[in-house]
């Protein structure tokens, strides 16, 4: 199926390419098809620096439960770690 | 099956005149064929396709893919720009119309053109072949497993997408679909649905659903490639464009 499914998330992220690093400033995120995983349809995350034209994302493509892993492994270690949680930079 | 062919990238003039990058594929010694408009998946103006353009010129016909994503995407690698036009909110009907209308007059231009063309598009294409259909006058068109010819996309999407079922009183030429059963997008359902739309309305049409196939099962590079589903609706493309397209 192709699902159109997409969920666009403004972020505060870094992310390494292959021309080095990009200021993320957006997500976006969608269960899809994927061009290289070895699946019909993954969960796709694209981390945007949409000063920088196309070539300015960062790809991954997981998944389900990879995905599932990493959000919990995610959500686990600012829980663990949330004394040392910054505010967002405005 | 003709071994001789050209295949080239060119530039054709797509929606409000913009200039279009374009894959475009003829074959060797034809004095006058159809043509072909390949409208190309969400995944973008890549590989896979070139391919599917080149093997209808293989065929007899010219083909021509216009790059959707020529303006956003310049130059990008092919999943670059579907994630930026992904991003940007997708492809607008309008403009889609405009481009493949861009493709045919470039087509038809061709000395070895007989003024007959046809639309065909995969997935996210299937559903622009059936828009394009609706739109243009054309010869016949092809939808493979287009999503969202029925049925509304969930809210929220910034892709701006919406079903086109209601413009089949339009439709200006025979359509072939092509399904699998197994498909959540379009569900057999809506393929119904739409069949009884274009019954209401008189149109020529033929459909074709394969069991044990579901979205994708042309895609040779993907793990919903089903051979025996893929090597039948090549065959029925290729009698359906004999029959409309000569």
């Amino acid at each position: 199926m192709c699902t159109y499914q997409t969920n666009l998330i403004d972020v505060q992220a870094s992310a390494k390419g292959p021309k080095g690093w990009i200021k993320a400033t957006q997500a976006s995120i969608y269960f899809d098809h994927p061009v290289h995983a070895p699946s019909t349809h993954s969960l796709n995350i694209d981390f945007l620096d949409l000063t920088s034209g196309p070539q300015g994302r960062v790809a991954l493509e997981l998944s389900a439960d990879s995905a599932r892993k990493i959000a919990t492994t995610i959500l686990d270690l600012l829980e663990t770690n949330s004394h040392l949680v910054e505010p967002e930079v405005k | 099956m003709l071994d001789s062919l050209v295949a080239q990238t060119v530039s054709i003039a797509g929606h409000n005149r913009d200039e279009l990058e374009a894959y475009l594929a003829t074959p060797s010694d034809v004095s006058s064929v159809g043509a072909v408009v390949v409208i190309h998946h969400m995944p973008g103006y890549d590989r896979p396709t070139k391919e599917i353009v080149r093997r209808f010129a293989s065929e007899g016909y010219i083909a021509i893919c216009p790059n959707l994503y020529s303006r956003e995407a310049p130059g990008a690698d092919p999943d670059d720009a579907a994630a930026t036009v992904r991003a940007l909110g997708g492809v607008p009907d309008e403009r889609l119309v405009g481009d493949v209308k861009g493709a045919i007059d470039y087509v038809t231009g061709l000395g070895i053109s007989n003024q007959k063309v046809a639309t065909i598009g995969y997935c996210s294409g299937g559903r622009q072949s059936f828009l394009a259909a609706c739109s243009l006058k054309l010869d016949a068109a092809v939808d493979c497993y287009g999503a969202f010819v029925v049925g509304t996309p969930p809210e929220g999407m910034p892709l701006k997408i919406g079903p086109v079922v209601h413009m089949t009183p339009n439709l200006s030429c025979p359509l072939l679909g092509l399904f699998g059963r197994e498909d959540q997008y379009p569900t057999p359902e809506q393929v119904s649905e739409l069949e009884q739309a274009l019954k209401e309305n008189d149109k020529v049409y033929e459909f074709h659903m394969y069991d044990g196939a579901g979205h994708a099962f042309f895609a040779t590079d993907r793990p919903s490639f089903r051979p025996e589903a893929a090597k039948d609706g090549w065959a029925k493309i290729f009698d359906f464009f004999a029959r409309n397209l000569a």
